[in-house]
């Protein structure tokens, strides 16, 4: 096992360097530079002011002495500056970000499979019941209405016509000013419509894969066995069934890792959550290079990260893939 | 636990959240009921600021606050005539070529320091030293020489007359207290300004809001709205919904929001509506490069078949005017009537190209030496108006025999890919109009090479001489009438058709008062607005 673990470690940092490259060079290859970006059409700018910016971020070099730049600063952890006006440490404005981005997501993605395997649970036992056509128009409903549109419906219900809900934003204004507990609740006011919605719209996958495994493993011979044995049913299906219907769920909790941090572009715009999602919009319209570096860079090292976790997991459940006899 | 048990969970907390109405502040807001001093004022912005540092940022979101709270030499008054801010008055040299600031005296920086010539000498240097990344050196590399004479006057001399240079002292001024012989780009003054203006400082949260408080010791007495709360809120609808929900007090609609949305009783209660022109204008430019669009009958003909009143009334709602010109509707500069503008006229239209050695083909397009009369209309994506516009321009062409193509790109790589390398045909897009009427940088002939203003290639030595004539005088009689043969040449010329001016349509919250529209605008007097008691 340990040998395995260090051979899956020691080529994580070939891959991210892999990956590094790949990404600095796609997105140079994208039309516009951050300076044009900045000053296109506007007439105070003149060519002199341009090519003075260009230096300023060091865009006059070859692109190989950048991107050596970018990795000997990475080697130190320093991801740079951000090309945008503000000029600030790209870990500055990451860190800012990734605190509400990582919750949000935390918490959509415990209330996701904490709904999702339930109800897909249920539909597999009540398989071609009532029930089970019931529960596959919600999930589907959620997954085929388009999330800035129920957001906007939601936002207007709740927000304008019931004033129940605030309709952006991540606290009130002046709830500095308030006790901790109104504090909290303020936070979760504001962020109860965008949960809902963020979970509602991704329910229908992770339902409809633990209700297919759930079949899969309910049509078992060993679930046969049971039944015919005269297990109840109920220890059938918690006790034999689901132990082994969850097992490929792990992978799916693995891929989530790096989601944590991707944030989403339409939702945070839509409930003005400043989060990574746009952050890293923002990032790649202004061809910020290393900022849009910077979110890469974390998000692949957590899909590495996150994948590892898996196949540990599944090498701890399966000793055959340790043993490398899979 | 299963889905079952879930759900009244959820409900729950839905009804839970629903016990309490809105935030404290939310609710004071929409009773309107508040003191006439204290009151705070929301806005709401689509973008966040980038540096408030102003030299070093671009964006109107920046530009916004940092208008708050720097001061400039000189300003554009309710009229858009330039009048002292931090000057209290100035003198132009009888050879135009000096410009001598009686500065302000008493004006303080929020930190408590005098306000002196030091300081605007500093922003000067600062700006044309080449270490610093900005965007706004050149009018300020025009000059020739800068000194403070005393603490409260400052002189700068020019190698030639200029008149934009006067407006260019509106700059904000920057604190040479807190900056000088220090790196500007690491300063912590991009973060959290020191100026001299009606709002100070307090907070900014990256991502959500921006917080500024009245300046009680403003030179024009301190602001009545305080705190002054700049809201980030990246998507219109949603901006749209909290003006609603009374999270915020301003706004900009767009027309089919002022149309269409905001004409019930109840609205109009809580709000008020404005709607002025804007400082904008849209045009379809023709490449003049191209052998199609030289001749002048060809583009003559293309403003007779296009109709602006239809655009205006299609894409705006009827919410902006025609343009004739690229000046704003009203100002100093714009001419009123223009006698050689192309009205809209498609059997005028059919003769320009007839005269022109163009023949109907059998498919109904134009033909002249066995090429069609065809073109592409490109247009940046993101905006729903001007592909409207294209195709509302499209339909119309085609009435004349002419065969329009659209095609919409994003930003940056319809300039650095057409635009820059001059391959396009037709561009629908847009300038903002400065308030002061120079055009040398948009249409002096010089200004054609790659990455310059004028991409189209529009080049008339007498348009350049005017352009040089009127930028080198002050006398605003001289300027207007170079301007006004500039409009009289461009209408002749057609090098844009220059379609509509869109109106700017604020909503301000009813409770604010003391908001007085003028050709400035309505933000002008920022600082007289209150709330009655």
């Amino acid at each position: 096992m340990t040998n395995y673990l260090i051979k899956r470690i020691l080529m994580l940092f070939p891959l991210l360097l892999g990956i590094t490259l790949i990404t600095f060079t796609v997105i140079h290859l994208a039309p516009g530079e951050p300076v044009e970006m900045q000053t296109a059409m506007s007439p105070k700018v003149s060519a002199q002011a341009r090519a003075r910016l260009r230096e300023f971020y060091g865009l006059d070099k070859p692109l190989h002495v950048q991107y050596g730049m970018w990795l000997s600063n990475l080697a130190h952890l320093d991801f740079g500056r951000s090309f945008a006006p503000d000029n600030r440490p790209v870990l500055d404005k990451i860190k800012e970000r990734i605190p509400i981005t990582i919750s949000l997501n935390v918490i959509a993605l415990i209330l996701e499979f904490g709904l999702a395997l339930p109800i897909g649970i249920l539909a597999a036992v009540h398989r071609d019941t009532l029930l089970d056509r019931a529960i596959s128009v919600f999930v589907f409903a959620g997954f085929a209405v388009p999330t800035f549109w129920l957001a906007l419906l939601c936002m207007y219900f709740f927000g304008v016509k019931l004033n129940w809900l605030p309709i952006s934003g991540i606290h009130s204004l002046g709830s500095d000013a308030l006790p901790t507990l109104a504090r909290f609740w303020d936070l979760a006011k504001h962020l109860l419509l965008p949960i809902s919605i963020a979970t509602f719209g991704s329910l229908a996958g992770l339902s409809r894969y633990m209700r297919s495994t759930m079949l899969e493993v309910l049509s078992q011979d060993y679930i046969t066995t049971a039944r015919a044995k005269g297990v109840k049913e109920r220890v059938v299906i918690y006790r034999h069934a689901l132990k082994n219907a969850l097992l490929p769920v792990i992978t799916l909790l693995g891929f989530s890792l790096p989601a944590l941090i991707g944030g989403s572009v339409i939702f945070e715009t839509i409930f003005s959550i400043p989060g990574m999602g746009q952050l890293f919009y923002q990032g790649v319209m202004a061809r910020d290079y290393p900022l849009v570096m910077g979110i890469l860079v974390i998000g692949a090292g957590l899909t590495l990260v996150g994948n590892l976790l898996a196949d540990l997991c599944y090498a701890f459940a399966d000793p055959r893939i340790r043993h490398g006899r899979g | 636990m299963t889905f079952s048990r879930c759900l009244p969970l959820l409900l729950a907390l839905l009804v839970f959240a629903g016990c309490a109405k809105g935030a404290p502040e939310d609710k004071a807001r929409a009773q309107g009921g508040a003191a006439s001093r204290g009151s705070s004022f929301v806005t709401g912005s689509i973008g966040e600021p980038s540096n408030l540092i102003p030299i070093l940022s671009a964006d109107s979101a920046s530009s916004d606050v940092a208008g708050l709270v720097y001061n400039g030499l000189v300003r554009y008054d309710k009229n858009l005539k330039l009048e002292g801010d931090l000057a209290q008055s100035w003198e132009v040299s009888p050879d135009g070529l000096g410009i001598t600031f009686h500065l302000r005296r008493g004006v303080k920086w929020h930190d408590g320091h005098d306000f002196t010539s030091r300081d605007v000498l500093y922003t000067y240097k600062v700006t044309i030293d080449p270490k610093t990344p900005t965007a706004y050196a050149e009018d300020f590399k025009q000059v020739q020489t800068a000194e403070a004479v005393d603490t409260y006057t400052f002189k700068v001399r020019y190698a030639k007359p200029f008149a934009p240079a006067l407006a260019s002292w509106g700059m904000p001024v920057l604190p040479a207290h807190l900056l000088e012989g220090k790196d500007i780009t690491k300063s912590p003054l991009s973060r959290k300004p020191v100026g001299t203006g009606p709002y100070i400082f307090k907070e900014w949260v990256p991502g959500q809001r921006l917080i500024l408080e009245a300046n009680p010791h403003y030179y024009e007495g301190a602001p009545h709205l305080s705190p002054y709360v700049y809201r980030i809120i990246p998507d219109n609808s949603t901006m749209y919904m909290e003006l609603k929900a009374g999270g915020i007090d301003m706004m900009g609609l767009s027309p089919v929001q002022y149309q269409r949305q905001t004409g019930s009783r109840e609205f109009l209660s809580r709000f008020n509506k404005y709607r002025y022109p804007a400082s904008a204008y849209t045009y379809l430019g023709y490449n003049l490069r191209l052998p199609m669009f030289q001749d002048v009958r060809v583009r003559r003909a293309l403003t007779c078949a296009i109709n602006k009143e239809e655009i205006i009334q299609g894409v705006l709602l009827g919410m902006g005017q025609i343009a004739h010109g690229p000046y704003k509707p009203g100002t100093w500069a714009w001419k009123p009537k223009i006698e050689a503008d192309p009205g809209y006229d498609p059997a005028r239209a059919a003769a320009l190209l007839k005269e022109a050695g163009y023949v109907m083909g059998s498919d109904g397009i134009l033909v002249k030496d066995g090429k069609p009369l065809s073109f592409t209309i490109m247009t940046n994506q993101g905006n729903d108006q001007r592909l409207k516009c294209a195709q509302i321009i499209q339909r119309r062409l085609k009435r004349v025999g002419i065969d329009v193509k659209i095609r919409v790109m994003e930003w940056a790589s319809f300039l650095t890919n057409f635009i820059d390398k001059g391959r396009f045909e037709a561009v629908l897009l847009g300038w903002t109009i400065s308030q002061d009427p120079d055009l040398y940088d948009v249409w002096h002939s010089s200004k054609t090479g790659p990455k310059e203003l004028n991409f189209i290639g529009y080049k008339n030595p007498d348009l350049d001489r005017l352009i040089v004539e009127g930028r080198g005088t002050f006398d605003m009689g001289k300027r207007r009438e170079s301007y006004y043969r500039i409009q009289e040449i461009l209408a002749q010329d057609q090098p844009y058709t220059f379609l509509y001016v869109p109106d700017a349509l604020p909503v301000v919250a009813s409770r604010i008062k003391g908001i007085e529209p003028a050709p400035a605008g309505i933000s002008y007097n920022l600082i007289k607005w209150y709330v009655e008691q």
